[in-house]
């Protein structure tokens, strides 16, 4: 089983603790799949592999390899290389996707060093010309858009999670196991791993349609209250300024921004945000931007297509009434 | 224990950052150059370690134009013992390949038990440096810990990773990476500023680390294409007179957003 299709693009599937196929697999074998033929890999403790491979197959992965051991819980990073390594050597694909993920992040980079291959890091999407696999980016907070290639040999690519919307054609399940020779590398040791199960019914921030942010004008972590109910009456993703979460309102994982998420939804409403541009290098690129806030000065309203200089108390609650009058 | 610590100079993010849309450079003119807050960060780390333990040195370690050598310097007098500087022309427009076996050489070079970094930079953000120079310099990675404890022979943290929150240890030497959650740096004083004046400063070139900018028999990313976005303009703006929320509802509904 060694023919692989010239144009193979190899996709490391990232699970999560709890053994589940990563959400950034969809758009990582969507990705694969407008420019080659997604061979995906998998790399999973014994007996996890057939039901990621079905998982993965469902969304588009050509042939799935398998590599399971024991070590994929108990070593960082290492296990993935390893078996990246491996499943590169016998595939020779054209390019290598990983999510650009904390974990993914890592695995690209010790593949990329090792092998001596190019890499292009949070990519928005990919494509290709005669000469082979293009990275796209938008940097500098979406100021600017960047493509990238590989001189020669297969480009790695870490992609944005959440940036890649397509989903590619399901197709049937064609697993394989790969044995993989350890390499011997030293490895951090995962002594544990504590999965955090999202208690909230919210859409995740990345990759969210819709996103209400709130900000330091909230004042207080009970008013912040407000920001996610007008997040629930939107069905939308809750995001905050740097402010808000220094200030405790609410956890880090929500902050949008330079130092946090990247969003470019198709809605994002700012509420009491003055629009830091740390906080608009997060959120300029979606499609639709609205502003409250009570200093008609605020920066954020540059970049916002609807803004309203008022307070947050009194129009945001005015808001939502006016979206239930519609649903009724 | 040597600690070097990898600290980069970046455009302040309070100001308008830009590219030069020929080269794909950034643009230093455009904006003023700042030591990065999560270096500092970084930085900060390996000094409150240093605090209570008399025989750790503390090294700053960066690669970046000649002109940054002031940014670097604060990091001494912020407490770092010695500064190494990689300036050299012919790395301006190195990709994250080439600025990892470069650093990996001057890290080699100076020798080390711990090698801290930011977890992403604020202007590059690529975040794949810390475990690159992991595997150059065959040693452990430890990446994006919220916490950290240094032991003689160890480092353990915490890191906060897709849906769920791991606890990580690895035998020394190592690289560790560290985000923002952790304290902010301390800022230099008088006397720190007048010290470091005095503590070495070493620049090296590419080739005394052996490198080759122009090796074209190793695989390089480059830039293909560069475009610069047009600025988002500012749309409608109103004063709430009693009817801001339903103007807002309005909006939505017009542009099928609900």
């Amino acid at each position: 089983m060694t023919d692989f299709p010239a144009d193979s693009i190899l996709v490391l599937l990232e699970a999560t603790p709890t053994g589940e196929l990563a959400t950034s697999a969809a758009g990582l074998l969507a990705a694969a799949s407008q420019v080659g033929t997604p061979v995906a890999l998998a790399v999973t403790t014994p007996g996890r592999a057939q039901s990621l491979a079905e998982q993965a197959a469902a969304l588009g992965a050509d042939r799935v390899l398998a590599v399971e051991t024991a070590s994929a819980s108990s070593d960082l990073t290492i296990p993935q290389v390893d078996a990246l390594a491996a499943a590169a050597a016998l595939v020779a694909p054209e390019a290598v996707l990983v999510s650009n993920s904390i974990d993914g992040r890592d695995v690209a980079g010790r593949f990329a060093a090792r092998t001596g291959a190019a890499i292009a890091v949070d990519a928005i999407g990919v494509s290709r010309d005669d000469e082979g696999v293009i990275a796209h980016h938008s940097v500098y907070g979406g100021a600017y858009n960047v493509d990238s290639a590989a001189t020669f040999g297969p480009l790695v690519v870490t992609v944005r999670q959440g940036a890649v919307d397509a989903r590619a054609e399901a197709r049937p399940v064609a697993l394989e196991s790969l044995e993989v020779p350890a390499s011997g590398a030293a490895s951090a040791t995962i002594e544990s791993v504590e999965a955090v199960t999202e208690t909230s019914s919210r859409p995740e921030l990345r990759g969210a349609k819709r996103v209400v942010s709130g900000g330091r004008g909230l004042g207080s972590a009970e008013q912040f209250a407000l920001v996610e109910e007008l997040a629930d009456a939107l069905g939308a993703a809750v995001g905050a300024s740097r402010a808000a979460v220094d200030a405790g309102y609410i956890p880090a994982s929500a902050q949008v921004g330079q130092t946090g998420v990247s969003v470019s939804p198709q809605l994002y409403i700012a509420l009491g945000i003055s629009g830091a541009i740390q906080h608009r290098a997060g959120m300029q690129t979606a499609k639709n931007i609205v502003a409250v806030n009570k200093d008609p000065d605020a920066p954020i309203f540059e970049v916002a297509d609807f803004g309203v200089v008022g307070d947050v108390f009194t129009v945001v609650p005015q808001l939502i009434s006016a979206l239930a009058e519609r649903k009724r | 224990m040597r600690i070097i610590v990898l600290v980069k100079e970046v455009p302040d993010t309070y100001g308008e950052r830009k590219l030069d849309l020929e080269t794909g450079l950034a643009d230093r003119a455009a904006s003023e150059a700042v030591l990065d807050e999560i270096s500092e960060r970084a930085l900060e780390v390996a000094l409150t370690y240093a605090d209570g333990h008399d025989d750790t040195e503390v090294v700053v370690l960066s690669m970046s134009a000649e002109s940054a050598a002031t940014t670097i310097r604060k990091g001494l007098a912020m407490g770092a013992a010695s500064a190494v500087h990689i300036a050299d022309p012919g790395l301006a427009a190195a990709d994250l390949g080439l600025t990892a076996r470069t650093l990996a050489a001057a890290i080699r070079r100076t020798g080390f038990d711990l090698v801290i970094t930011g977890n992403l930079s604020t202007d590059g953000s690529g975040g794949v440096i810390p475990a690159m120079l992991a595997e150059l310099l065959e040693v452990p990675n430890a990446t994006a810990l919220s916490s950290v404890e240094i032991a003689a022979d160890a480092v353990s943290g915490t890191r906060t990773v897709d849906g769920g929150v791991m606890r990580v240890s690895a035998p020394l030497p190592a690289v560790i990476s560290i985000t923002e959650a952790l304290p902010d740096a301390r800022f230099p004083n008088f006397k720190g500023i007048m010290a470091a004046k005095k503590k070495p400063f070493e620049t090296l070139s590419a080739t005394e680390l052996g490198i080759d900018p122009e090796d074209l028999s190793v695989a390089v990313s480059i830039m293909t294409a560069i475009a610069e976005k047009p600025p988002r303009t500012a749309g409608t703006k109103i004063t709430d007179e009693g009817d801001g929320g339903t103007r807002i509802a309005e909006f939505l509904i017009e542009n099928r957003l609900v």
